[in-house]
């Protein structure tokens, strides 16, 4: 036992390298009371566990007596959220918002470090418990961050808000994992699928299980009807951290849900249907409720973007909408539906950042984040509004950016699974989408500025972080080839073929 | 025949020198109006000079479609290559351009009205530099849809249109410019996204043997796509007439049809016409809506042939539709620029019908009629604009007599308005006649239906010009200008083309004629056996 727990440790180096940080992040903190400082120790310690991640490329492994999984799938989500967290450092650096509040600014990239380990966990947990603990970690450090704007009402009333919903869904979601417990009489989700495929579980029973932990995964990607946090959060919370959670806290809720979808439900037994799709345990209507669950999601998300009037909110909508688009990657429940799925992530990191990123610098010079504050930025900022534009057409999937790519893989996804209808729910919400970005570059370009009508200018560095973000945005769009090979390289996972 | 200068294919110089010319406009100090404008020009007018080269070096004989050996002017190179896994096949899609006789003149007709275009936009005052690098992105897509034989490429360019147009129309256009922009936006989105849909579905249906490996990958190569030897058996889209094909064309079909625009789905087309500015006008009427027929013939006849024959009679009574019901609704219209916007709707009915014959007579009437309807319609969007910044009003109403007040105006118009209700020695009455004749022979009744358009045409065209241009001069219009010589530059070109064309049709026929054959045969007779046969 504990030659296998030493023989494990080599294999958290990225994990122990980030809790090294989160505690030099406290120390410098204290030590120098500076937010550059800080700073420069959070980037630091996220460019040696990049290091680390990336001596793990090709491992294979499961560790702590299958507590987790070191493999390819988990390492494209620790690059995924690594490369988010180094760009929202940039962010929060540039963010008037969170440099507003001095007092805690140390404690606000320590947190964020936190946040990392959790997630990290999260890509790899390959046991219930394991994969409910690591979510709580995460959640615990993004309620804190959600109110760390304590001065702000909105703020406090958002975090208030996160950690209710939050407290509900991991609720239901431990009550799922001990159902599942009483009907497998095993914990680690290899062990729950083997006796799972020898039949005999009854199938209600097993239905209300996953349902119930479907709402603790539902809650962290804010998938209809579990994410009626995520406006209010979203809109309380400073930029950086909205980001933040829209893209990683995201990536890592999917990593999660991916792997509990094809470890636990998947007949391994039955090879592989015609299309390279898997057989899903018999009696168990996982596609069905992930069916229901990404067309609602994006329906609704998109539907209720239509009526938002704060851009930050409806940018939290049309999050929600994504996370649906994502969904659909996962009902085909194969290798090319999964793939999907990733590739969408890395399309969804530059265009989403870039939005909100677009959001913190017009908030930054304006104060506000309202549609009708954006009116005349073409004029003024022309560089920002030309960028936002592109952002915006990639998230509607408009060719040549990455959001199209990433959609065009869902779809393929789908149609090569002969899930047509579902296809064409996913192209009419894309159409759907559009109607509300649109109201963002109209309003920037179509309708003339009211009041303020000098140009705003940036600093050099706020430029450059977003063309760091539009130039991805537009070259993935043209050349994807090196990027698709490595997501479908990725989708291998411990233990499952 | 391949022809490259500095390396780089014909195609592309013709397709990405707006391109250029945008990023020198966007590079020009924001002061030099001017300098923006002639850069335009210059790039505009290059492309037409290549234009006219390839339609120099074209080779009449080559019929193209679906077989390698007829595109001309080929450009083939690997664009993405993902290699294959153990769960998914290879992913390859290419950069692949080349012409035929079928896009041979929308090439042609492109360069044109895009040269037109930039002439007719010489008074735009406001953001310059935004509107010129706007315009040229727009001229990348259009030409790039008519050169690319890859369908991702070809779907790429269809949609980098998209959002020029929405601008150009949103920021520079009328009062209701916002609403049109927006609606044009999304019917087009809408339309698209059905049409990737079943790009997909063919994709996954198609598959060709790589000579270098041996090894089966999908393609997105339209050429692939004709040939029914290359459907996987048991694939979504394999075998013929089953239920998938049949929902695919229709895919397509809306998608294409949105662009025509094919009634019902024509009501974004008043609104973009009316509110967008001149020059934007006649580049919708002029090549953008080429592209939806253009989509059926490079497409979704040769690729799904048994759908077409068996929708034939359906797309013939719309273009009846169409024809009629365009020609009705302009004859109500107040506003002479949505009056010239339904005749386009009527107009492209026709080329709807010809269409839809599935002969030869029909075929070349129809793709002859897209060329001339682009030129005289663009002829008569010209003319509003040139009444309109005069004015300041297009109500047809409140003119009159105008003939004598602006006598060149009036000739030129006069030349447009007759080749518009399509009278002999003029282009339109070859295409129109052409059309009716290979619609006649296979639907009698609804081509002799269709032919009350032909009336209903001249009736609402002659009636305009009576009320515009002859009668009384109302008194405010007694200091009207005549045309300028900016403006005949930009119509007398088109004038001469459509006079030339009317007496001597041959150059633009002969380029189409091997083309529109051939497609009629691949669709009639099964692309496999007109294969085999050659």
């Amino acid at each position: 036992m504990l030659e296998s727990i030493i023989q494990s440790l080599q294999y958290i180096k990225p994990e122990a390298a980030l809790t090294a940080t989160f505690l030099c992040a406290i120390l410098a903190d204290l030590i120098f009371k500076k937010k550059e400082i800080t700073a420069a120790v959070v980037i630091a310690g996220i460019l040696v566990t990049a290091v680390y991640v990336f001596q793990q490329v090709g491992e294979r492994a499961s560790v702590f007596s299958r507590m987790l999984a070191v493999d390819p799938f988990a390492i494209f989500f620790k690059f995924l959220i690594l490369l988010s967290a180094l760009i929202i450092v940039f962010f929060s650096l540039f963010s008037n918002e969170v440099n507003n509040n001095k007092r805690r600014i140390g404690e606000y990239y320590s947190l964020l470090v936190a946040m990392v380990i959790g997630m990290f966990f999260m890509v790899g947990a390959s046991n219930l418990l394991m994969m409910y603990l690591s979510l709580e970690l995460t959640s615990i450090s993004s309620y804190l961050l959600a109110g760390i704007t304590k001065e702000a009402r909105d703020s406090a009333e958002a975090s208030l808000k996160y950690v209710i919903y939050g407290a509900l869904s991991s609720g239901l979601m431990l009550y799922g994992i001990s159902i599942v417990y009483g009907l497998t009489g095993a914990l680690d989700i290899y062990s729950v699928n083997s006796v799972l495929a020898q039949g005999g579980t009854n199938t209600i029973t097993l239905l209300i299980a996953g349902a119930l932990i479907v709402a603790g995964f539902g809650y962290k990607i804010s998938a209809v009807p579990f994410h009626f946090w995520t406006p209010d959060v979203y809109e309380g919370a400073p930029v950086s951290i909205t980001a933040f959670l829209s893209v990683a806290s995201k990536a890592a809720g999917f990593a999660m849900l991916m792997r509990f979808s094809k470890v636990v439900f998947i007949d391994s037994s039955v090879l592989s249907l015609p299309a390279g799709m898997w057989a899903t345990i018999h009696g168990v209507v996982w596609t069905d409720i992930l069916i229901i669950l990404s067309v609602i999601t994006m329906t609704l998300g998109n539907l209720v973007a239509i009526w938002q009037d704060n851009v930050k909110r409806l940018l939290a909508y049309s999050s929600i909408a994504h996370a649906g688009y994502m969904l659909l990657g996962l009902v085909v429940l194969g290798n090319d539906g999964f793939a999907a799925t990733m590739i969408y992530f890395v399309m969804y990191l530059f265009m989403n950042l870039g939005a909100f990123y677009v959001v913190m610098l017009v908030a930054n010079k304006t104060g506000s984040e309202d549609i009708e504050t954006y009116k005349g930025l073409g004029s003024r900022a022309p560089l920002l509004s030309v960028s936002m534009t592109i952002f915006l057409l990639s998230l509607t999937g408009i060719p040549p950016t990455a959001g199209f790519v990433g959609k065009l893989y869902i779809f393929a996804a789908l149609i090569n699974a002969k899930l047509i209808w579902l296809a064409v729910i996913g192209v009419i919400n894309s159409v759907i989408s559009l109607y509300y970005y649109v109201r963002i570059f109209r309003n920037m370009f179509l309708r003339d500025a009211e009041g303020e009508q000098a140009p705003l200018t940036f600093h050099f560095a706020h430029t450059f972080l977003l063309l760091v973000l539009v130039v991805p945005t537009l070259a993935l769009g043209l050349y994807f080839g090196p990027l698709v090979e490595f997501a479908q390289y990725s989708v291998a996972m411990f233990g499952v073929k | 025949m391949d022809y490259h200068f500095l390396g780089v294919g014909v195609l592309t110089w013709i397709t990405f020198l707006p391109i250029v010319g945008m990023v020198v406009v966007l590079a020009l100090p924001k002061e030099k109006k001017n300098a923006m404008r002639w850069a335009s020009l210059a790039f505009t007018v290059l492309q037409v000079l290549l234009a006219g080269f390839i339609f120099a070096a074209f080779n009449r004989n080559l019929a193209g479609i679906n077989t390698m050996d007829g595109m001309q002017f080929k450009e083939l190179g690997t664009w993405i290559d993902i290699k294959s896994i153990s769960w998914f096949g290879r992913i390859h899609i290419d950069y692949f351009l080349g012409v035929d006789g079928i896009s041979t003149p929308m090439v042609l007709l492109t360069a044109l009205i895009s040269f037109v275009a930039v002439i007719a936009s010489w008074k735009i005052e406001k953001s310059v530099k935004g509107y010129f690098a706007l315009l040229l992105l727009l001229d990348t897509g259009m030409m790039g849809v008519f050169v690319a034989l890859d369908f991702f490429l070809f779907y790429v360019f269809w949609e980098i249109m998209l959002l020029p147009m929405y601008f150009l129309i949103g920021v520079w256009g009328g009062p209701r410019r916002e609403y049109a922009a927006i609606k044009f936006f999304l019917y087009t989105l809408l339309g698209s996204v059905l049409m990737l849909l079943a790009m997909l579905a063919l994709y996954f249906s198609v598959s060709v043997v790589d000579p270098a490996t041996g090894e089966k990958i999908h393609t997105f190569n339209m050429l692939a796509m004709m040939n029914p030897a290359n459907f996987d058996p048991g694939s979504i889209l394999a075998g013929l007439h089953t239920y998938w094909r049949y929902v695919a064309y229709v895919a397509l079909f809306i998608g294409f049809a949105i662009k025509v625009p094919i009634f019902p789905f024509h009501t974004w087309l008043p609104d973009a016409h009316v509110e967008a500015p001149t020059a934007i006008s006649v580049i919708l009427a002029g090549v953008l809506l080429k592209m939806g027929a253009y989509g059926l013939l490079r497409i979704a006849f040769p690729i799904f042939p048994d759908a077409a024959l068996k929708y034939a009679y359906p797309l013939a009574f719309l273009g009846f539709i169409n024809i009629v019901y365009g020609a009705l609704c302009a004859m109500a219209q107040k506003d002479f620029k949505k009056l010239i916007a339904y005749s386009s709707v009527s107009h492209m009915g026709i080329v709807i019908l010809g269409l839809a014959a599935f002969n030869t007579q029909g075929m070349m009437g129809a793709v002859f009629q897209m060329f001339n309807h682009g030129t005289i319609t663009a002829m008569l969007f010209l003319i509003v604009g040139v009444i309109y910044d005069r004015a300041h009003t297009r109500g047809l109403d409140d003119f009159g007599g105008l003939m004598n007040q602006m006598p060149k105006y009036s000739a030129v118009m006069v030349i447009a308005f007759f080749a518009a209700l399509g009278l002999p020695g003029l282009s339109g009455f070859i295409s129109e006649a052409f059309s009716f004749l290979g619609a006649f022979q296979t639907y009698r009744w609804l081509t002799i239906a269709s032919s009350v358009g032909i009336v209903l045409t001249a009736a609402y065209m002659l009636w305009t010009l009576q009320r515009v241009f002859l009668g009384t001069l109302p008194e405010r219009w007694k200091s009207l200008p005549d045309i300028n010589g900016r403006e005949l530059v930009a119509l007398v070109p088109l004038a001469v083309i459509v006079i030339f064309l009317g007496i001597y049709p041959a150059p633009i026929l002969n380029i189409m004629n091997a083309s529109a054959n051939y497609l009629v045969d691949v669709v009639k007779n099964g692309g496999a056996l007109a294969l085999m046969g050659r």
